[in-house]
């Protein structure tokens, strides 16, 4: 068994979780992503790392979690059953493992027609409750999703995620169900903006017995602006923005926009620190990135 | 049915831009149902390419046919006297893309034309309105779903529930389009299996699908 992750780690210990994400640049220069991140070394568990977020091309979620890995930061590799099938899927998650790479979070990904290249074939071959049943076969039986026995000893620690803001809570959760079913060892929200209705998700998470046996990270974001907000809003499927957020946000002058979305953040991961059944907050500072030491110490989460 | 509608005037301008003595074939299939390639669309799409060539100052002289079906090769060996006789440069076919197939398999020097986009195999919704409701995966499951298809009638083809975009019961690929695990779950409820419902469904075999390479069907007690 090889040694297990960062994040492994502080979820078992019963820490509090920090981890935040990363998309890959749409190009092959990387210098500025890992410049800001090489400042978050030590702050954050762990750094996801997006699979063409958005159906939008960006640089292999591999490539950056490995270079982020050299760093020493411990990522989170994304993967979406949108755009390989699997055998593609099972060959690339060989390839991230022999990379050291072993947080994996498994999603379906967003519909191809929602991102850059719309024209493009879909691929959906699994979902991610059978992508993250693969991945633990993988893992636990050595073999592949035909039965097919692998050479060497992979380890693997592997994520679903969940959106706690959907109006058929009873539907959704059966779904997360069958997440933590599959093999999914800890779990990851949408950015949480409307505390009670997060709040309502959890209860019936806890009710159903899945935060025993999976640690629930909170999502949170920081806006950097009401245009960001409500891009977000229209752009990105399953991203609830309250209009309260957005009124408060509007409520400020366009300077201090960035610092009012960054509050509300700091104020969101005060209150989920102190809810029972959460384990840990992932911070989303999109192209904000570089603001997410100071969210960190602002939240007092700092070791 | 196979559903389709008619090619956009323009495209079929341009499609049979040089050919002047042409034959439309219309199919009394599916394509009459849903309105796309019936005798009455034949009729339609010949006086207006007709009209429209006239105005170019190319006029076109278009016969119109229509077959009981086209995707039987004897109803299209039916053409080939009046192909004979009339000397035509070129078919357009109303039908759904397996007529002008079978058409350009019968007439090795005949240039064939689709008149017709095949978008799926459904059913009508309302008058004028037709929706998606089988991809032919060649391995029907949808008893599991509470009769419902969500292999097709989601858009992700997703077998464990609804995708986290599903926050209002709509899809994230159109508004217009409910989420169908909505309607799997109600219909689950009501039939009193939503147990069945929480049970992990494997991964599909897509060999029997079109991604098996192009299938054929044969039954030995049926073959001559």
């Amino acid at each position: 068994m090889k040694a297990e992750t960062n994040l492994q780690t502080i979820l078992a210990k019963g820490g509090f979780a920090v981890t935040c994400e990363y998309n890959p640049p749409c190009g092959t220069d990387i210098d500025s992503i890992l410049e800001s991140a090489s400042h978050l070394k030590g702050k954050v568990h762990a750094i996801n790392v997006s699979d063409n977020a958005t159906a939008r091309v960006m640089m292999s979620s591999w490539a950056l979690s490995k270079l982020l890995l050299d760093l020493g930061i411990d990522p989170i590799l994304q993967m979406v059953t949108r755009d390989r099938n699997r055998i593609a899927l099972q060959s690339d998650l060989l390839g991230a493992s022999a990379m050291g790479i072993q947080n994996v979070l498994c999603l379906t990904g967003d519909h191809t027609t929602t991102g850059d290249h719309p024209e493009a074939k879909k691929v959906f071959d699994i979902d991610s409750v059978q992508w993250i049943a693969a991945v633990k076969q993988i893992r636990d039986q050595g073999t592949l999703m035909n039965g097919r026995k692998i050479m060497g000893d992979p380890s693997f620690f592997i994520g679903a995620v969940a959106n706690p803001f959907v109006k058929s809570l009873g539907l959704h959760i059966l779904r997360l169900q069958k997440k933590v079913a599959a093999g999914a060892e800890f779990v990851q929200t949408q950015p949480v903006l409307d505390m009670l209705s997060f709040k309502e998700w959890l209860n019936l998470v806890v009710e159903n017995g899945l935060a025993d046996q999976c640690p629930i990270i909170a999502g949170v974001v920081a806006l950097k602006s009401v245009a960001m907000a409500q891009h977000l809003r229209n752009n990105v499927p399953g991203m609830m923005i309250p209009d309260a957020i957005l009124d408060r946000l509007g409520a400020v002058g366009e300077a201090q926009q960035l610092n009012e979305g960054i509050k509300i953040c700091v104020e969101n991961i005060k209150i989920l620190k102190e809810t029972k059944g959460v384990n840990g907050v992932h911070i989303m500072a999109i192209r904000c990135e570089e603001k997410l030491p100071e969210i960190i110490e602002q939240a007092g989460l700092l070791p | 049915m196979i559903v389709g509608e008619h090619k956009p005037i323009r495209e079929l301008l341009s499609m049979v831009h040089g050919y002047d003595n042409i034959l439309m074939v219309g199919c009394k299939g599916c394509v009459t149902v849903c309105n796309a390639g019936g005798k009455k669309e034949v009729a339609i799409l010949a006086a207006a390419l007709r009209i429209a060539r006239r105005k170019q100052g190319k006029p076109v002289t278009i016969d119109e046919v229509t077959l009981d079906r086209q995707c039987e090769p004897e109803f299209i060996l039916g053409l080939e006297e009046q192909i004979n006789k009339n000397n035509y440069d070129a078919i357009v076919s109303l039908a759904c893309s397996i007529g002008p197939q079978y058409i350009a398999e019968a007439f090795d020097t005949m240039v064939v034309f689709p008149g017709l986009n095949t978008n799926f195999m459904g059913g009508t919704l309302e008058h004028g309105i037709w929706g998606e409701y089988c991809s032919a995966c060649g391995n029907c499951g949808i008893h599991n779903f509470g009769g419902l298809c969500p292999v097709t009638r989601c858009a992700k083809g997703l077998l464990n529930g609804p995708c986290g975009a599903s926050v209002d019961g709509k899809c994230e690929v159109s508004k217009d389009l409910d989420c169908i695990w909505e309607h799997i779950y109600v219909r689950m409820k009501n039939l009193g299996q939503l147990d069945r419902l929480s049970r992990v469904v494997g991964a599909k075999d897509w060999s029997k699908s079109r991604s098996g390479g192009p299938r054929k069907i044969i039954r030995e007690d049926l073959t001559l």
